[in-house]
């Protein structure tokens, strides 16, 4: 693909990177222990944790980096981390 | 119609007609007029531009990369010190593929420190990506101003220039200059139309960083846009001749070579003195004759080997020095006359603002017809 | 298309900063206070390289990047090339405690002295953290970097931070703040306003680094917090340079927060430093006397 002139490019790009496969141990979501304050989704630094129809919220594991953010900022601790299994 | 003014007036009066929206710039002797009479201008709403009184060089050309990659045609001035201190920014610039214009009163490198004319500071920025043009004299320095805007903003381009003349000798003197009118210079240069910009409506994200894997495309991108710089100053010079009567289509300009045996090569006004010595020297049956440098970069390698084909010998006075090997004009036309069988002199010559006067550049051609050559010219062996 | 799918994130996933980085919540949650209609003038740093390698770019916005030292410069110009156009995008600089505190100084200065319409966002690390955690003029004192490395003869970094909030504040800034990522929704409010404020306007967001400092990853936003209960950091707002509106805590004493950081840990292990951090403990109160930030109790005597 042709080099675009001072080294740019569109937004969007850096989704080809699906930082996902950094993990060691994923986040697992608890929707019924929720109460859909949205405090996961709003310090996650990736921008993964996204908000389901019916308000809880999930990670996106294609570029979740297991960080664990998200487990200690939720005010009910209804988010656990867990060793994943390649 | 000819007025007669001081050359960094008419600078000033040309970047005014050339319509920037954004001049930045730092004082350093001997710009400061530039930089001076464009404030009056502004402060007189006789220019539609934000003056940013910048708090240094450095600051200065950043400021006006990032009001060029917002869209805007921008101008800057400087020299010497002022443009060692850009020196980051310079080569950032042309990787950005800015057209920033940006005229260079030539000055001397300290230490030590001298606010005299050479060549040095834009000389030794040949590295960098930026087109340079030499002006002979006043009329010139004026004229490339434009030419550099319409060759820099070409879409196959996007390069920044120096337009550069010498400190003193033309930004300083007096000299009839023809100002083309403002419509005249709208019909030859339009508006500036960005190839790209940062804008909400459009996101991009300009100046990132490149990997090994992409590097060296990059690099390899801007060298072929310095070539076809070549093509692009070579039509804006004619066109510029068409509607002015003042022809700009040579990289390099040949003065009463056609039958010279021995040849100068020079940039800037020392031209115009090696001219009237050349005249002398003709009258005396010496054929002399000169070839003028008017655009060092992109260098005209091509250009100078078939100028000087005919020739046997070659004195070359340079007003820089890349110490530890001789002129850096001197190596460039060596290697581009490599393989020719003339023989090529470089004399160092004027640093830091010495007078050369006809005489001298008589002295130069008899030394390079002797064979001795490779040498600071005139040097005062009393004191060293 | 792509930040379509993702909700409102102008920031996108996929960049490469380390898991539970402080500095790219940061950027997260600038870009979703400033919007769409804003251009980004960025340093070389962190932030610069995880988010954009070529061709990956995270960023959903105008965004540039130019040298280490000069986006208050690249932002002046955009500034006034804005002005002439009429248009309307706010300007952001955004550059690590490195640039902004150390290297950038004459930029910085030079743009607010001239009063641009700029908004400038210090990400506040630490250290010189792109290149390998080096000590920077906001280090604070006693933190071992490897320019200031704890040795037989150095207890580590010897001088305290540089206090940029007040040098910005003296160049007439209208608005000058200081904020966490701790507190996500007060930083976001603070560069609301800082972009609706004319004129120059600086926030200083403390982002702590799990690779620079020495911790778990999914600890920054308690290091966050911690560094603001001890008084180490104080999140307030300077309005015309008077002060209002400092955070106040029930202070914690600083060792809860040192003694959780690889980068203190010489003033535990091999043996307990009191006296350094006494003098740690000194800053903090010093903090605390300044901002006013210690919630009195009603039988205070003072």
């Amino acid at each position: 693909m042709a080099l675009r002139v001072g080294c740019a490019a569109a937004p969007g790009r850096s989704l080809e990177n699906k930082t996902g496969a950094w993990r060691v141990f994923k986040p697992v979501f608890d929707p019924e222990n929720c109460t859909k304050c949205g405090m996961c989704a709003l310090v996650c630094p990736e921008g993964c944790v996204h908000e389901t129809e019916e308000g809880t919220f999930e990670p996106d594991l294609d570029y979740c980096k297991g960080c664990g953010l998200c487990v200690e900022t939720c005010p009910k601790k209804s988010i656990r981390m867990e060793k994943e299994e390649k | 119609m000819l007025e007669f003014m001081e050359g960094s007036h008419a600078v000033a009066e040309i970047v005014k007609r050339c319509r920037p929206q954004v001049i930045a710039a730092y004082p350093i002797t001997p710009q400061t007029h530039i930089v001076e009479d464009l404030a009056q201008m502004v402060a007189n709403c006789e220019i539609d531009a934000e003056y940013i009184t910048v708090e240094s060089e450095f600051s200065a050309l950043s400021a006006c990369l990032g009001a060029s990659a917002a869209g805007s045609r921008v101008y800057s001035a400087t020299t010497s010190q002022g443009l060692a201190l850009m020196f980051e920014v310079c080569f950032n610039a042309a990787g950005m593929r800015q057209p920033i214009v940006m005229t260079i009163a030539n000055r001397s490198l300290g230490a030590p420190l001298s606010i005299w004319n050479d060549q040095q500071d834009s000389i030794s920025l040949r590295d960098s990506g930026w087109l340079q043009f030499y002006a002979e004299d006043n009329q010139e320095a004026a004229d490339l101003h434009m030419i550099a805007y319409k060759v820099c903003e070409d879409h196959d381009i996007l390069l920044p220039a120096f337009v550069c003349f010498d400190g003193f000798i033309l930004t300083h003197t007096y000299e009839p200059v023809a100002l083309p009118s403002q419509e005249e210079v709208d019909a030859y240069l339009p508006a500036f139309s960005p190839y790209q910009r940062l804008d909400a409506a459009d996101p991009l994200s300009l100046g990132m960083y490149a990997t090994p894997e992409y590097y060296m495309e990059f690099r390899y991108e801007v060298d072929r846009a310095m070539q076809r710089a070549k093509q692009a100053f070579i039509k804006a010079g004619r066109e510029f001749g068409e509607r002015f009567g003042r022809d700009y289509s040579g990289l390099v300009e040949g003065y009463r070579l056609e039958d010279a045996d021995t040849a100068l090569v020079a940039m800037g006004s020392i031209c115009g003195t090696a001219k009237d010595a050349i005249d002398e020297m003709r009258e005396h049956g010496r054929k002399v004759g000169l070839l003028n440098i008017r655009v060092f970069r992109p260098f005209p390698a091509q250009e100078i080997a078939d100028a000087l084909k005919d020739v046997s010998t070659v004195a070359v006075l340079d007003k820089n020095i890349s110490l530890g090997n001789g002129g850096a004009v001197g190596i460039e036309v060596k290697t581009a006359l490599y393989g020719s069988g003339i023989s090529v002199y470089d004399y160092i010559i004027a640093l830091g603002g010495r007078d050369v006067r006809k005489r001298d550049i008589v002295a130069v051609v008899d030394l390079a017809e002797k064979g001795e050559g490779d040498i600071f010219y005139g040097l005062r062996t009393e004191v060293l | 298309m792509a930040e379509v799918e993702q909700g409102c994130e102008l920031f996108s996933a996929g960049h490469r900063a380390c898991g539970g980085c402080g500095p790219a919540l940061a950027a997260r949650l600038l870009l979703k206070a400033t919007g769409k209609n804003v251009i980004i003038a960025a340093a070389t740093g962190c932030m610069e390289v995880f988010s954009t390698p070529y061709p990956e770019t995270a960023w959903g916005v105008p965004w540039i990047h130019s040298l280490f030292e000069n986006p208050a410069a690249v932002a002046s110009g955009i500034e006034a090339a804005l002005k002439r156009q009429g248009r309307t995008e706010k300007v952001v600089c955004i550059g690590g405690d490195g640039s902004t505190l150390d290297i950038g100084v004459l930029c910085i200065s030079g743009a607010f002295e001239r009063g641009h319409d700029i908004t400038y966002i210090c990400y506040d690390n630490e250290a010189y953290m792109n290149t390998g955690i080096q000590r920077s003029g906001a280090t604070p004192y006693g933190a071992s970097t490897t320019t200031s490395p704890v040795g037989a003869c150095s207890l580590g970094n010897p001088r305290p931070k540089k206090d940029m909030p007040a040098i910005l504040a003296a160049h007439g800034a209208p608005y000058v703040a200081t904020a966490s990522i701790a507190y996500p929704n007060d930083f976001m409010k603070k560069v609301e306003r800082a972009i609706n404020t004319p004129g120059p306007c600086y926030i200083q967001v403390h982002t702590p680094c799990c690779t620079g400092w020495g911790f778990e990853a999914g600890e920054t936003l308690n290091m966050a917090k911690l560094a603001i209960e001890t008084g180490l950091w104080v999140n307030y707002e300077m309005v015309d340079g008077v002060v209002e509106k400092a955070k106040k805590v029930s202070r914690k004493p600083v060792e809860e927060y040192l003694q959780k950081q690889k980068r203190f840990r010489h003033l535990f292990k091999p043996a307990r430093r009191d006296d350094v951090i006494a003098q740690i403990q000194a800053i903090a109160d010093a903090n605390a006397e300044r901002f006013g930030i210690d919630i009195k109790r009603k039988e205070s005597s003072e």
